[in-house]
Formats: C-alpha cells, structure tokens, sequence
C-alpha cells in the first residue's frame, strides 16, 4: 500500500445553468496574456455538441490518452518511441484552427474615423496577426445548441448510437441539452505527464496537482497531444505549455480555485481522496467494462486505520487526513456512487468526476389537452396551438429514466465507456432522493413507496438526508474541505505567483517573457 | 601569417567558445524560462512537415559526420582508404546536406510567406536563418568542388581544431586552405558565438533522458518527515485567515 492524497472534485450536473462564470473567473486571472487568449482552462460545453477544441472527444483524430494493449496501456499518440520520433513535427497536434482564432475588435475606429455617409463600424482584428479577420470560431461557438447541423450533430459520442437514435435528439419536441463544465482533471494516470520529453509536468504529492515547471518546458508539445481532454495549452507567443494549475495559490491557502468559488449553481465540491498509487498501473488497464469500478477500488477508505497508518508513512499531513474523512467528494463517488468519471476510457483515471444530469432525461413529452386548459384562461391571453406537454407522471416507478428522451446511451458514452446500467445507477439514487424529499415536503408520495424507491437503490434514509443536505442546502465549507498547505515546512510556497500580474501563474515572481 | 587570419582563426574561435560556454550555461541556470525550442507548429503544421523533419534529420547527420571527422579524425581516414567506401560517405554527407539545406529553405519561406508566423518571428529568428542558410550553402558548394573534403578535413582540419583546443594554435592548415573553406570555418565559429543568444539552445536540452525516467513524476514540496512530528505546529484544524 502506497497511499497519496489527491484533491478531487465533484461537478453536479443538474445544477449546472451555463452561465460560464467559471470560465471568466479563471480566464481574468490566469489566461488574460499575449499567446494564452484562446485558452480557457475552464470552460463549459453545451452537449450534445462538438465542444472544444471542436470534437475533442475523437480520438481517432487528436490520439490523447492511453489505449490498453496485450494487457497493459501505452500512449496513444505520444510515449518514449513515438514522442522522441515524432518531436520535429507532431503528426496528430491540433493547431490553432481546431481551437479558434483568438480576436478583438478595433474599438478606436468608432472614435477616430472621420464624418461619414454611413455608421462607422469595429471590424475584428486577429490577436495574433493584428489584421482583420472574419470571425469563423469562437469559445462557446455552439452553446445552447445553436449551429445544430456543424456542430450537435457532429457530436463523437453519436458514434456508437444508431442515425435514427441520434436523428430523434434533435427532433424539436424531444430535443435536450444540458451543460458540462470542464477543467483539467489532475487524472492519477496523467498522459501529458508521461508523455512529456523534458519530464517538466509532474504531480505535486500533498495535494495531487498536476503542473507544468515553466522552467523546464521546452515546448515539444507532445502533451497536447496526450492529453484526451485537450486540456494542455501550447501558449503560441511564449513557446511553453500551460494548462490549469488547480488555483494551487490558493488552495495552499485553503481558499477553493476561482472557477468554484464563483460557481453561481454551487454545483462544485471539492475534497481530499486518498488513493494507492500501487494499484495505479493495474487500475488503469483494466478491461473497459471494469473502468469505473477499477477507478473507485484506487480509492481508499479515509477512516480505515491500515490506510491511515500508510498515508501517516508516505508523510500526508494530520490535517490532510482529516480533510480525507470530511471529503464530500469521497461521498458521491465512493459512498454514495453518484458521480462518475468523464470518458474513464482514456484510462488516465481522472479526479473530476460528474453528477449525471436527471434533468434532460427525466421528462417525456406527451399530447395534452389544450382545450381544457383554455377555457381557464382569460380571453385575451396568449393560447399555444401545440399540444405538447412537458410530462413527468409516470405510474411506473422508474419510467422516466427508462423512456427517458434523452437516450442513455449518449449519458453512457459520455461517463461510463458505453455501460448503460452503470450510468442508470446514479440516476435512480437522484430519482429515489426526490421521491423522498416529495414524500417529506409534499406528502403527496406514500413513505412506503419513497423508502422503497430508496432500498431498491441501495440507499438508506440517512443517505437520502446526507445527499439531500450536500447537494441543495450545503455551505461553502461543506462543499470545499480543503487543508491549507504547511508553509512552515516549504519556505517556496511563500512566493505567491498571482501577484504580479502578467505572469504566467506559476514559476515564482519573475515575468513570463518570450526567449528568443 | 596576417592579422586578419590570426583574428579569424585564433581570436575568433576563443571568443566564440568562451562566450558559447558562460553563455549555455548562464541561460540554463538564469534564464531557463526563455529556453524552448519555440515551436509555431500550433500556428501552422502542414508546410512545417515538408520544413522541419528534412531540416532536422540533415542537420543531424551533417553534424554528426563533423564531429565524427574531428572526434576520430585516424578512423575516418581509414574508412575512406578503400574508395568505395569514401564515395558511399560522400554521398551520404552529401544527401544529409541537400535534405538540410531543403528543409531549411522550406522554413525560411514558410517562416516569411505565413502571417501568423511572421507573428512569432524575432529578428534574432531570420538573423540565425541568414546564417545557417551561408552555413549550408557554403558547405554544400565545398563538398562539390573540393573533394574529398571528408578525408582532407580528418587531416587537415582536425588537428586545427584539436590545436584550439589544448590552447596551441596552428593555423598554417588553414592560411593554406581555399576561402570558401575559411569562410565556412568562420561561419561555424559565428554560429558557436551566437548559440548561447538564440532558439539553437534548444539543442542542448534534446530530452534523451525521456528514454530513462518513469512516466509519472511525483514532486513533494514539503519536508515529509517533519509534517507529522509532534514539534509541528499545525493543528487539525483549517486556518481561518483568509
């Protein structure tokens, strides 16, 4: 047993509204310079869509992340042979275009530009040219499923459902979306750590934060190909790698990362797991059916005594551990198995791990009767034509989920490589807490029927409660335990790199200027 | 014996290694920050393929061949005792130098011609271009006229260069030899001066050692034995000032 500590998180789906304020939070403190403008460490896809870059999800195309052959994993695009023979020109990296040209507009011309005949306008200019370009890209091109034809419909995950199932997504009556904020996972099997020539990315060990030294990046790029979030940036201007450090500023501080403490749905939790490192490689290489359970076996028990006695030994702090026992992360992955790892068939054992959205897949639409409806209503009151009514009655007691309109097999695609009962599991604990919570706060539900809805999950009333408490009422210290780092026992963490602004996040005080 | 000659190939190639060994090393230590190889692939991939695989993998062999001519100057003259054998190294110096020089005109045009590289590109940039271009030229024109420069240079030049080193210099070889071939001499001393000031230093951090280390690398900041000792101040509890 080889226990490290790991800071993990938790994103709840169905709180998530979109509103990409995590996105700005990061991107006002860490992304806003020459050569990282079309970075966002953070950012939030609508799916089904292309995301970003654009379909990021096919690996077919940007080779990320590990593939498992003759029993153990190799890298897919990257690794020592294919790396160091592909270093003078990396077949399989994305350029900018896959990301988006970043721009801005010429702002002065409204000012300056002299009388006219017409209006005078602010054309787009290139951030990187300084010439006018016409905009073909953005961040959030396709959000709420606009552009449906490029880019919904050109999801990867279709690629296992039949054209019909995909064809009925977007069928107006039945279309759904929901949103999927990403940052960089801090994966336990990091592919752009192993994929690296100069070794300059490396997990931190107290907290598990995967960083790149800007010292040592000697942009070979090889990272933005391994990773198969593409959540490793090449920073164009300076010729370095960049990519989400996790806030560790201020997670040593105990505060939570900007993107979280901003979230507007509170929908984020993040927590300490402790995990043994021995089992990583046999972890990760399991079958593709056993992914996600392999994924929760790594994760250790933070109460058992032989486990903390292990991590005592490796050197985690008293006050990790505790964090460890208090982790509300540990609670919906572990405890409660609500959340799941996203594309766990990458096999890099990401540490972000998702609620699934109830939401989309919950109602049904059905006929309903408009005319009694209207007869209510007032004469001069607006009257819908249609018939469709956005339904949630079922008598059968899963129903919902099972004639969801949103298949489940894209859910599955998405969190669990394809295993629809394993993606349907949390779904029925999401269902069976709101039969509970009707039954307590409506009382139009029978306890019978709640309480059995619960067992059948596997869920007690005591979880209902936890689960119920964490995800709606919890406070800013239940959703973030984290344990402030010793800075009496490392003198460099007192260097605090937000301070001078420009920098490039991490690698001390000294301004992050392009070499020649 | 002229001055300029004692200043091309005397003072020159102190000056060039000198500064070329306070230069690498302050930059590495100093300044590692600016050290990368400053790749725009992620600008434009296409026309880099045609660029840089034929301009790297030339460069390298035609490196390679010099260091192998300086290095282990008796070995290469016996190699090339047998003519067969001197004309199939010729001709694969040769080969190396048409795919460096190919693979760098390529560069050069891509480097000129595309917006967004421009974008990226210093002075410094087309200055070490300019040089490498004089370099190669220069080099492919010595190996067409004046053969067999592979046997001539183990012979030649290599006891010149090995004379700079044990700091007993003997430029006789060199006042004796044709300018083209000077003027390459002098070239490669300009391009060991300017190393330590341009994107060339990311040759010396070619990772090789990838091939050595474990493919995760776990870094601890704090000191692991202290943290839990009773002598630590730190209580269970989260600090509440911030």
């Amino acid at each position: 047993m080889d226990i490290r500590a790991q800071v993990s998180m938790v994103f709840h789906l169905d709180k998530c509204i979109g509103c990409h304020t995590c996105s700005i939070a990061c991107k006002n403190i860490w992304t806003d310079r020459k050569g990282a403008e079309y970075m966002w460490w953070n950012n939030v896809e609508t799916k089904p869509g292309t995301g970003y870059p654009t379909k990021w999800e096919d690996q077919e195309v940007y080779k990320g992340g590990w593939e498992r052959k003759n029993g153990t994993i190799e890298l897919r695009g990257a690794g020592k042979s294919k790396g160091l023979l592909n270093i003078f020109h990396n077949p399989h990296m994305p350029t900018i275009d896959d990301y988006y040209e970043p721009f801005t507009f010429k702002y002065l011309d409204l000012i300056e530009s002299p009388e006219k005949g017409v209006q005078p306008t602010a054309r787009p200019v290139s951030l990187i040219t300084g010439k006018p370009i016409d905009i073909k890209m953005g961040p959030n091109w396709d959000d709420d499923l606009s552009g449906t034809p490029d880019f919904a419909r050109k999801d990867p995950n279709f690629k296992n459902m039949t054209t019909a199932e995909a064809e009925a997504m977007f069928q107006l009556e039945k279309m759904a979306l929901y949103y999927l904020p990403r940052i960089c996972n801090h994966c336990l099997n990091p592919a752009c750590a192993a994929s690296c020539p100069s070794g300059a990315i490396y997990k931190r060990g107290e907290d598990g934060i995967v960083l790149i030294n800007q010292d040592v990046c000697r942009a070979w790029r090889m990272c933005v190909t391994a990773c198969p979030y593409k959540k490793s940036y090449y920073n164009w201007n300076n010729g370095k790698s960049e990519k989400c450090i996790l806030c560790y500023p201020r997670i040593e501080a105990g505060l939570a990362p900007a993107c979280m403490h901003s979230c507007v749905g509170r929908i984020r939790y993040l927590g300490v797991i402790l995990y043994d490192a021995e089992k990583i490689l046999e972890m990760a290489s399991a079958p593709e059916h056993d992914l996600v359970e392999a994924q929760l076996n790594i994760l250790c028990d933070p109460e058992d005594p032989e486990v903390i006695a292990s991590a005592k030994a490796n050197g985690i702090a008293d006050s990790t551990i505790k964090a460890a026992q208090d982790s509300p992360t540990y609670k919906f992955v572990k405890l409660w198995n609500l959340a799941l790892p996203l594309h766990p068939e990458y096999r890099t054992l990401p540490m972000l791990f998702y609620v699934p959205p109830l939401l989309p897949v919950m109602a049904s639409v059905t006929q309903g009767k408009n005319e009694d409806q209207k007869k209510k209503l007032h004469e001069v009151s607006k009257v819908w034509d249609d018939k469709w009514l956005y339904d949630t009655s079922t008598e059968d007691i899963w129903g919902t989920i099972d004639e969801a309109r949103f298949p489940l097999k894209y859910l599955a695609s998405l969190f669990t490589s394809g295993d629809e009962d394993l993606v349907k599991g949390p779904l029925k604990k999401l269902m069976a807490v709101r039969m509970y919570r009707r039954y307590k706060t409506v009382g139009d539900l029978s306890k019978v029927r709640a309480v059995e809805a619960l067992n059948e999950t596997g869920l007690t009333e005591e979880d209902a409660d936890s689960i119920y408490y964490l995800t709606t009422l919890a406070k800013f210290d239940d959703r973030f335990v984290i344990p402030a780092s010793h800075r009496e026992q490392a003198l460099d963490m007192l260097d605090f790199p937000g301070d001078e602004k420009g920098g490039a996040g991490f690698g001390g005080s000294k301004p992050a200027v392009r070499g020649l | 014996m002229s001055m300029i000659h004692n200043f091309l190939f005397i003072a020159l190639p102190y000056v060039a290694l000198i500064v070329f060994l306070i230069g690498t090393v302050y930059r590495y230590v100093c300044a590692s920050y600016s050290v990368s190889s400053m790749s725009s692939q992620f600008l434009e991939s296409k026309k880099l393929y045609w660029g840089s695989v034929p301009f790297h993998i030339g460069m390298m062999g035609v490196f390679f061949l010099h260091l192998g001519a300086f290095l282990i100057p008796k070995a290469v003259l016996a190699w090339n005792g047998e003519p067969l054998r001197l004309i199939a190294l010729e001709i694969t110096g040769f080969v190396f130098a048409l795919s460096f020089l190919f693979g760098l005109i390529v560069l050069f045009i891509r480097r000129v011609a595309t917006p967004r590289i421009r974008a990226v590109t210093t002075w410094v940039d087309i200055a070490v271009e300019l040089l490498i271009l004089y370099q190669v030229v220069l080099g492919c024109i010595i190996a067409a006229n004046y053969r067999w420069g592979s046997s001539w240079f183990a012979s030649d030049l290599s006891p010149y260069l090995w004379s700079i080193l044990k700091l007993d210099p003997h430029i006789d070889a060199v006042i004796a030899m044709p300018h083209v071939v000077q003027a390459h001499i002098v070239g490669a001393f300009l391009l060991i001066l300017v190393f330590p000031f341009t994107r060339l230093m990311h040759m010396l951090v070619a990772p090789f050692h990838y091939l050595l280390r474990p493919y995760q690398q776990v870094i601890w900041n704090w000191d692991r034995k202290t943290i839990n000792s009773a002598e630590s101040k730190w209580s269970q509890h989260r600090p509440r000032n911030n």
